[in-house]
């Protein structure tokens, strides 16, 4: 008998990330590095830890190898518990059939005796593709006291911008009359973050039916949350003040990454409270050379800096030579840029190797066309040649000379 | 491969006295070293790495920023159900006890008589290196030695008492002199290998004499009677037995094959994980020349120093040929040459402190200037 927990967290990182192109080809998305020395998935952990929340159910789909590894007993987020802790809940085979996870609320229907055995009150939904910092217990505060069925965690978003998120419509007491996907001439400016609290006993109702109803692609937001707010269940919307991106795209994962240089962004990842927990490697502290000149940027254990480095994110152990130039780019784990050489504006996914002189990205001020600009990508273990060009907006998958 | 014959036993208090201040509220193990280890990493490092699994720390005083340290050994995959980590603190009525190697080591007798490992290695925590301990098990097997020492070559001696050793052509010890000015050749390093057994049998002999010193009455007494051989360790070492040569090791560290000799991907320095933050560097930064750990925050100029984590460095401030511990805060302007500054300092603006290379100025955890 496992003991009663008021409230399971159920992530869903099966997600490939496909607008992430060369970056999610071999790893899911949350398992994609940001932010120096993080993957994406240490943000949804950690604020579960940070929450009081000890039990969360990692939904793993699409390439789980290196997010299992990552994952592994859960100990960098003090999940590694005796009963509760941190459970990696792949698709799996039955005596009758085996299915892949058909949609995000199938993912949790599949997994219902994982969550029962808990006997919780309520069950947390979240995803694994946000970059944010949120208390969730105040979120179950919330729900609690709307005594509601379904809570949605919603932001206040430019009205310009709404229509490129599932905004929700709220009576003045905060609860939800109508959800409005992608709406092109939006009522409200509140976006679902796609973080749901729900009282287990209607949540599972609800999945039953889902799955019952042959019509249904068994999606959350597409058809869980509208058929329950049809069948007139509770539902509100619990407003989150703080920052929050969604990193699924090549120029969301770069911004969210400068972020990080601008004072003004309200996401502090240094100090003590609140921390983000990561599985880090055993590397000793990085090394500045005689040469090199840095600024306006976050270096990781382990880099060893002879060039310049202006506003950029180096992941652990990046190496810069003497002469080389890295502007506005993120450099993920293992990376070597040689002498000469210049990136700017670039991802440089991890143990990429950029030949002496070769010139990686563009400015955009220097593009005749601005629709021709955006970030360079090149993909993980990638030698880009000596001398070599790199346009922007490239994304560089093989081996160039 | 598990190396399930060895059983690893560290002193973490030996030669406390020999950093004066820096060890005042702390073991020498748990001195911090290099942005962001302990002394102690480096040796349970070389333990774990030449896949022994099993260590005992043997504690004197001081030891509670050591356990904060170590904890319970997961950073050095240590938690472990039959073998890891076991500290072997003070035990006993009387505050003599413990009063020397001898002491300690017979009050652990019962937790040696139950290992099962066939050797012990023994060492002192004060050595920055990164030692090949399964070359030095095969050496100690293969020469069928009763004690093997581990040495480096040369006469420059690290600390009054050190051993000095005079060895044949196959490394066999000839003669062994503690103080004095004999040119000998080696220096001891404070490592030794012998079976588990021998040394129950070392210790209790000597313990029945009213002998303490394990050096002189248990090394250097069986000279000529038991096969003690030398073990040159030929890698990078560094011994920590003063301020000085902790203020040059530091620096030492700067040289890139320095790094290149310790930390090396067979054998990774493993440390307790702290979860800060990369360093960042702001507008003003100005860095050359230096070290500088996760969790650090520059806007000042810093050139030939060792910056450890969550150490924040203003603008307009300038740290030169410095050892900046954890959580020190250098504000806007003030001015650093020559300084070791232990743990959680505040140095107020524009305040300055200079030492010279020879004798770096040394300021106390926690202190405001």
């Amino acid at each position: 008998m496992y003991r009663k927990q008021e409230c399971v967290a159920m992530l869903l990182a099966g997600g490939q990330g496909s607008r992430l192109y060369a970056l999610t080809k071999e790893i899911a998305k949350p398992a994609v590095p940001y932010g120096g020395k993080y993957r994406i998935i240490d943000f949804p952990l950690s604020n579960c830890t940070n929450s009081g929340i000890e039990t969360v159910g990692v939904l793993t789909q699409y390439q789980p190898l290196e997010l299992n590894d990552y994952l592994g007993s859960g100990e960098p987020w003090d999940l590694d518990r005796a009963e509760a802790g941190v459970h990696v809940l792949p698709p799996f085979q039955r005596q009758r059939g085996a299915d892949w996870y058909k949609g995000t609320a199938n993912a949790i229907y599949q997994n219902i005796p994982f969550i029962e055995r808990y006997r919780p009150e309520y069950v947390l939904v979240l995803s694994g593709d946000h970059i944010y910092k949120m208390d969730y217990s105040k979120l179950i505060a919330a729900h609690k006291e709307k005594q509601a069925d379904c809570t949605i965690a919603v932001l206040e978003v430019e009205m310009e911008e709404a229509s490129r998120f599932g905004i929700l419509n709220t009576n003045p007491d905060g609860s939800i009359y109508e959800f409005d996907e992608k709406p092109a001439v939006p009522k409200s400016n509140l976006a679902s973050m796609g973080i749901y609290v729900f009282t287990w006993d209607k949540l599972k109702k609800h999945l039953e039916l889902d799955e019952a109803n042959k019509k249904s692609d068994n999606d959350f937001g597409k058809n869980l949350l509208p058929a329950m707010l049809a069948a007139g269940e509770r539902m509100f919307a619990y407003r989150f003040g703080g920052y929050w991106k969604d990193v699924g795209t090549i120029d969301s994962l770069w911004e969210a990454n400068m972020d990080l240089l601008n004072p003004h962004v309200p996401l502090d990842l240094t100090g003590s409270e609140w921390r983000i927990y990561s599985r880090s490697p055993s590397a000793p502290p990085h090394y500045i050379g005689r040469a090199a000149d840095v600024q306006n940027s976050m270096i990781s254990e382990g880099c060893v800096i002879d060039g310049r480095v202006d506003f950029s994110v180096l992941f652990a152990n990046v190496t810069v030579e003497e002469g080389a130039e890295v502007l506005d780019s993120i450099l993920m784990p293992g990376t070597v840029v040689k002498k000469g050489a210049v990136v700017q504006y670039a991802i440089l996914a991890e143990n990429v190797t950029v030949g002496e002189g070769a010139v990686i990205g563009e400015r955009p001020e220097l593009c005749e066309d601005i629709k021709d600009w955006g970030v360079a990508v090149v993909a993980a273990g990638v030698g880009v040649g000596e001398g070599a060009k790199v346009p922007p907006k490239a994304m560089i998958e093989e081996d160039t000379p | 491969m598990r190396n399930n014959q060895v059983l690893g036993l560290l002193f973490p208090n030996a030669r406390d006295e020999a950093l004066g201040e820096i060890t005042a509220a702390r073991a020498m193990g748990s001195v911090p070293f290099g942005g962001r280890y302990r002394l102690v990493d480096f040796t349970l490092s070389n333990l774990v790495n030449a896949g022994i699994t099993k260590v005992g720390v043997i504690t004197k005083n001081n030891y509670q920023s050591l356990m904060d340290h170590i904890g319970a050994g997961k950073a050095w995959d240590l938690s472990r159900k039959s073998t890891g980590l076991r500290y072997l603190p003070p035990y006993g009525t009387s505050d003599e006890q413990y009063a020397g190697r001898i002491a300690s080591l017979a009050s652990i007798d019962r937790f040696l008589e139950i290992a099962t490992e066939e050797y012990v290695v023994m060492s002192d925590c004060y050595i920055v290196g990164s030692i090949d301990f399964e070359q030095l098990l095969r050496q100690h097997i293969l020469t069928g030695a009763d004690i093997t020492v581990a040495c480096k070559a040369g006469d420059k001696v690290d600390f009054p008492d050190q051993l000095r050793l005079t060895c044949g052509a196959d490394g066999q010890i000839q003669d062994i002199t503690i103080g004095g000015n004999k040119k000998s050749g080696y220096t001891g390093l404070g490592i030794y290998v012998m079976k588990r057994e021998r040394l129950r049998q070392l210790t209790a002999e000597a313990q029945s004499r009213n002998l303490g010193n394990f050096e002189r009455d248990v090394i250097q007494r069986h000279l000529g009677i038991l096969k003690l051989y030398s073990y040159p360790v030929m890698e990078y070492t560094e011994v920590i037995t003063s301020l000085s040569a902790y203020y040059r090791a530091s620096m030492n560290l700067l040289a890139p094959g320095t790094r290149r000799q310790l930390f090396t991907p067979e054998r990774p320095v493993l440390t307790k994980v702290r979860d800060t933050a990369p360093a960042v560097y702001g507008l003003h930064a100005a860095v050359s020349h230096s070290l500088v750990a996760d969790g650090a925050r520059i806007d000042g100029e810093v050139r030939n120093s060792v910056i450890f984590r969550d150490v924040h460095i203003g603008r307009g401030a300038v740290v030169e040929n410095a050892v900046i511990m954890q959580g020190t805060v250098i504000m806007q302007g003030a001015r650093l040459n020559c300084v070791i500054c232990d743990k959680g300092i505040t140095v107020k603006d524009g305040g300055s402190l200079r030492g010279a290379a020879s004798h770096p100025v040394y300021i106390e955890k926690g202190a405001v200037v």
